[in-house]
């Protein structure tokens, strides 16, 4: 595969997995979080922009740990323990970090990154990843695309509970139960990019 | 087998040390100058925890109940330099005027650079204590009085009026510890123990403890004194007004006003539901007897049939309504006020429509 189309190939695995492949949406990764936190575009964005952080850093640490200390020792079947441990320890390190370092950026980012550790995207992103069996570029093309895809679902879901916050919505559909039909109807909505790009 | 284990127990013991390591290096935010008051207590820390806890650990005490959770609202300091911008778990609890001033909440500030604070000046004379519970005496059937020793140190200075909070320890159904707010009760003349009188809450932390787990002997933590509430040295008329449990800082004003021979024009409207919340029986008369100028009037707002109840009937506002219209000096009383909102602020209504400044309306709210 020469340059040019090794680029054009992540493309494709980033584009796909905003789309195509969307954690949250096609997968049903990460519905906890969504559901609790899409209440007001503002906080959505502020956890949005955490989990692209988050899954881009971890899918590369997970790469890594992977490579060069499962497959070498031949004990893959750990990987679930062992990426977890990465994700907390890794979350915990950019929480000190940023509030260390950026008091602003922790008042809009850093509140939410504990919500993270225990996102399930975040897991499934690196267990795709293994599965997928993309090289360490392809990964960080499909731990981005998959935050963004994950930031974008959980954005418009907050718009539309705004919006709903004026409609008049059944006694028995308030609540969790009305987000679980939208989830489902952006769900379905998202079907229509399948075909578009075929790049899993 | 073996060594697979080894090695993911490797691994993160060395994520575990390196995020212990990380913790030194990067939360170390080094020796920080904490002035309060403008050089009223001076001290230099270790940055990094916050500002509550900090000035927790220089044994100065800002109320707090939810133990720095940011969920009661109470540890509010004003910031006048180093503190940060307001975060959003701080919003629910500050109001515009509060934000343009300064106001934060201790609990959630972090003590990251030198911080100039501004705390009433009675927060720098709270100490804690240790006592032991001498005696539990119950007074009505969901209300009891607590009788405490003091051991170390073994005497507390307080004005007459003011309140202290008392340490709650884990129990069984209570995994947390939190500090509630009580009115001192006792004779302000015996410095060496104090009382309580406490009325229960429906489930509530501190009240389940002090009713079903406290016993006599038992040893408690609590610091103090708190509060703006006391008797202001004037020779203004006093209306006092209770309901419940809200006699307690009242009686302790009255123990001082009978000790010091205080001879200013005084009477106290005591506001309970039935004649079975009625409590003091023996207590409060006796401080018409010591006082030069004072009545007591006890006013129950639903008498059952049966109670024979013979003084003074409704609701107690009415009835200090009704007294305030016979004065002719009513706008010069002091109204000091003690019990739940709703009766605080009708009280506030009836003071002020007496022509009562509301400066010299002083009263301590049960939340």
């Amino acid at each position: 595969m020469n340059t040019g189309n090794y680029f054009l190939h992540l493309l494709v695995i980033l584009f796909a997995s905003i789309f195509t492949e969307n954690m949250l949406l096609a997968r049903f990764l990460g519905m906890c979080s969504f559901l609790a936190v899409s209440r007001q575009v503002k906080t959505a964005v502020g956890l949005g922009a955490a989990v692209v952080v988050v899954m881009t850093f971890t899918v590369m640490l997970d790469w890594l740990a992977y490579r060069f200390v499962l497959q070498p020792f031949g004990i893959e079947y750990f990987r679930f323990i062992l990426f977890i441990i990465i994700i907390a320890a890794f979350v915990q390190f950019l929480e000190m970090a940023i509030e260390r370092y950026s008091p602003p950026l922790y008042q809009n980012l850093g509140i939410f990154l504990p919500l993270i550790t225990v996102n399930c995207a975040i897991l499934g992103a690196s267990l795709f990843m293994v599965i997928r069996e993309y090289d360490f570029v392809e990964s960080i093309a499909f731990g981005l695309g998959s935050g963004l895809g994950w930031m974008l679902a959980i954005i418009a879901m907050a718009g539309i509970r705004q919006r709903l916050n004026n409609a008049r919505i059944p006694y028995g559909l308030q609540g969790p139960g009305i987000a679980l039909i939208i989830a489902g109807i952006m769900a379905l909505i998202f079907i229509g990019f399948t075909g578009v790009l075929a790049g899993q | 087998m073996f060594l697979a284990v080894f090695v993911i127990s490797g691994i993160g013991a060395a994520l575990a040390a390196l995020l212990v390591i990380a913790e030194r290096v990067i939360t170390n935010y080094g020796d920080v100058d904490i002035d309060v008051n403008n050089g009223g207590r001076k001290f230099t820390i270790r940055g990094g925890d916050s500002l509550l806890e900090s000035l927790t650990a220089q044994k100065i005490f800002i109320p707090s109940a939810c133990g720095g959770r940011s969920t009661c609202g109470y540890c509010k300091v004003k910031v006048l330099e180093g503190g940060g911008t307001v975060l959003p778990t701080e919003e629910p609890f500050l109001d515009g005027a509060e934000r343009k001033n300064g106001i934060r909440l201790s609990c959630q500030v972090k003590v990251r650079s030198d911080l100039r604070i501004e705390i009433p000046s009675f927060l720098l004379a709270v100490r804690e204590y240790t006592c032991r519970c001498e005696k539990i005496i119950d007074q009505t059937y969901d209300i009891k009085q607590f009788d405490f020793k003091l051991l170390e140190p073994d005497i507390i200075k307080y004005k007459p009026g003011q309140y202290v909070q008392l340490l709650t320890p884990k129990y069984e159904g209570n995994s947390e510890e939190v500090y509630r707010a009580y009115s001192i009760s006792s004779d302000p003349n015996d410095n060496t123990r104090f009382e309580l009188i406490v009325r229960r809450v429906a489930s509530g932390i501190c009240t389940t403890y002090l009713f079903d787990h406290l016993k006599e002997n038992d040893k408690v933590r609590i610091n103090g004194p708190y509060g703006e509430f006391y008797l202001r040295d004037t020779g203004a008329p006093i209306v006092f007004i209770a309901g419940g449990s809200g006699i307690a800082p009242i009686k302790c004003i009255l123990h001082d006003m009978a000790n010091q021979q205080n001879k200013r024009r005084a009477v106290f409207f005591f506001g309970v539901r039935g004649m079975k919340d009625l409590f003091l029986f023996d207590e409060m008369p006796e401080f018409e007897k010591k006082l030069a100028d004072f009545k007591y009037v006890p006013v129950i707002s639903q008498p059952e049939p049966d109670d024979n109840w013979t003084g003074a009937t409704g609701r107690v506002t009415d009835i200090a309504a009704a007294y305030l219209e016979k004065q002719s000096d009513a706008k010069d009383h002091e109204c000091y006020l003690c019990g739940s909102p709703g009766m605080i602020d009708s009280s506030i209504e009836v003071a002020a429509q007496y022509g009562i400044a509301q400066d010299k309306i002083y009263y301590d709210k049960f939340s």
